[in-house]
């Protein structure tokens, strides 16, 4: 490979890692810190990259709207519909169990996904959405744009990054952790367990929304197979799984790690004779499912585990109350 | 009339013939492992591609394979119980759960690998519909899985009510603690579960398999009404889980019906998420199921 395609080759994986990294953040902050398992990412994934797509597409017959807006406020408006979608879905089963939320949380996906799929006049089905446009269009031609839009999916996963550990330090994200590590305890103590759930939850969403159109803008069209739920859904759980649930930095590189994996077997298996290319994929889903097994089993913590921050006691405080 | 039952009672009866075969390993699983084994559909896939091959090189008739479905099925699940769930055991079951996602994906996977992704058919050419009394026309496919799950139901009521190893799955269902202090062997009871749900499973793949075609995600496109069905007949009750299959089947079927006016009540498209919808409403009003099941 010569070395401009090699760059370009860099850049294409690093957009892709950064949005992956996204969702990995928005992951952590349900299961990290909130120990909610959703099994649904690909539906708020979903309504995020459509809303964003929707509002700033070129107009045209096949499907509704194409309001040509900026794309900044199509992403504004991605993360306020995942992050009502989000609300819905946490309203109605917050109450539920891991298990029984992961249930839910894929069946309300799914339901999601036959509405994109069957709903032609709002998604334009199958056929999907065309001229979906990104941002400083025009300012950079061919690939080169591509370095700018690299730019600008990274200053956002740094702007969710700190978010995020703003969060996760606040205590906000220590009531989360309360109510994750010891329900009861932290009910006890008069906190509003299903409340917080919630807020979690709609974060979570909002930020997966916003990774839903960043991806629409890079491809620049959509169609229901990109939110295929084994590339979104799966994908996402692995890689927070392997960086280290409950660590901003872990999920980034879990984000990072993982698809990196997935990117340099595409290379090697592309290199294999024809009749084996065809399966190429099939052999990288089974190298990620046994990497999930080996990673729940000798590094549940992950590559970055979690460490919580240490209380500070104010010293002087305490001398004055005796 | 005759069109109802033709086109909506007999094929809702024969689709949840094949959601209970399902249903009735998940609720074992979740009563007696304490996890949601969302790679159950997976294993159904496995038996359908294992009758396949018995098919393709036997020559027999797809029912008359089965029990190499069933054989490879069930080894299957063994294996991955012993490798990949049996270490976790004693965490949280949050983590089995994860596992067992990517057991689906490792199951796929494999499948793709070793089959392809193309659909396969176990009998090539249109199948003729029976006919009764001249007014009965339906598929001898239906009625076969109507026979196969009226079958299974007597003896898996005859299995948990009168076999030793029947009544110790109840009892460790019930209650595991005080199963393990009464001294039964968990293991052994693991291991039934294991070989039940697996063949069960195999079976309903198989009909799943003969009713459309057989393809990497024919099990995975089952596995949420599969849970609907174990949900609504309570977790960690077989004969629930048989019944809670019946009627997601039918509710599946029967809301496409044109009932109000002549149009169907519910778009065909949308006929699955009637059973996502009926899983999700149970799942906040109702969570210990028809008969009164366990909760986690």
């Amino acid at each position: 490979m010569d070395p401009v395609g090699l760059l370009f080759f860099l850049v294409g994986f690093l957009i892709m890692a950064g949005i992956y990294a996204i969702l990995c953040l928005a992951l952590n902050v349900q299961w990290g810190y909130g120990g909610l398992f959703n099994a649904g990412i690909a539906g708020f994934f979903a309504v995020g990259a459509y809303t964003s797509a929707l509002l700033t597409a070129a107009p045209a017959p096949t499907h509704l709207g194409g309001f040509e807006l900026p794309v900044l406020v199509g992403i504004i408006a991605a993360a306020v519909t995942a992050g009502l979608t989000g609300w819905a879905v946490a309203k109605i089963c917050i109450r539920l169990k891991s298990d029984y939320l992961a249930m839910a949380s894929i069946g309300i996906a799914e339901i999601l996904r036959m509405v994109i799929v069957n709903e032609d006049w709002l998604t334009n089905g199958s056929l999907g959405i065309t001229n979906i446009p990104r941002p400083f269009d025009g300012l950079l031609q061919g690939r080169e744009a591509d370095i700018l839009f690299l730019a600008f999916v990274w200053v956002i996963v740094a702007i969710v990054y700190l978010v995020c550990n703003r969060l996760y330090d606040s205590p906000w994200g220590r009531t989360l952790r309360a109510v994750r590590d010891n329900e009861d305890a932290a009910r006890a103590v008069g906190k509003d367990v299903d409340s917080f759930r919630l807020q979690t939850f709609v974060i979570g969403a909002a930020l997966m929304g916003v990774a839903g159109a960043l991806s629409a803008h890079y491809f620049r069209f959509l169609s229901p197979e990109a939110t295929e739920p084994l590339l979104i859904t799966f994908l996402v759980w692995v890689m927070l799984m392997a960086g280290g649930s409950g660590n901003n930095k872990g999920a980034i590189i879990g984000a990072l790690s993982v698809w990196a994996i997935w990117s340099l077997t595409e290379i090697v298996t592309n290199r294999l004779p024809a009749e084996f290319a065809t399966r190429s994929s099939y052999i990288r889903m089974l190298l990620i499912g046994l990497l999930l097994q080996f990673v729940l089993q000798k590094y549940r913590s992950g590559l970055l585990p979690e460490r919580s921050p240490g209380i500070a006691f104010d010293k002087d405080k305490d001398k004055t109350h005796g | 009339m005759m069109e109802f039952i033709n086109f909506y009672l007999i094929p809702g009866l024969a689709l949840g013939s094949i959601y209970a075969l399902g249903a009735i390993g998940i609720s074992m699983i979740f009563g007696i492992l304490r996890f949601a084994h969302f790679a159950h559909g997976d294993v159904m896939t496995l038996g359908a591609y294992g009758t396949l091959t018995a098919v393709w090189t036997l020559g027999l008739h797809p029912l008359l394979a089965l029990p190499v479905g069933i054989v490879f099925a069930v080894l299957s699940v063994l294996a991955v119980d012993k490798v990949f769930y049996k270490p976790l055991r004693e965490l949280p079951t949050i983590y089995t759960v994860i596992a067992s996602f990517g057991v689906a994906l490792i199951f796929r996977s494999l499948i793709q690998l070793v089959w392809g992704s193309q659909n396969e058919v176990f009998i090539r050419g249109v199948q003729k519909p029976v006919v009764l009394f001249d007014l009965l026309r339906v598929s001898l496919l239906h009625l076969e899985a109507i026979a196969i799950i009226v079958g299974v139901a007597i003896a898996l009521h005859y299995f948990l009510s009168r076999t030793q190893t029947g009544r110790s799955m109840r009892a460790v269902s019930d209650n595991a603690e005080l199963a393990r202090v009464a001294g039964l062997d968990t293991e052994k009871v693991v291991r039934a579960t294991w070989i039940i749900g697996g063949s069960l499973a195999a079976i309903a793949g198989v009909l799943a398999g003969l009713d459309t075609n057989i393809q990497p995600n024919l099990g995975w496109n089952l596995i949420l009404p599969m849970f609907a069905a174990a949900i609504l007949g309570g977790i960690g009750k077989p004969m629930g889980a048989l019944l809670g299959g019946m009627v997601i089947g039918l509710v599946e079927e029967l809301s496409s019906y044109p009932w109000l006016t002549d149009e169907p009540l519910i778009n065909p498209s949308y006929k699955t998420a009637t059973a996502f919808l009926m899983m999700v409403i149970l799942l906040i009003f109702r969570p210990q199921g028809l008969l009164k099941g366990r909760l986690f």
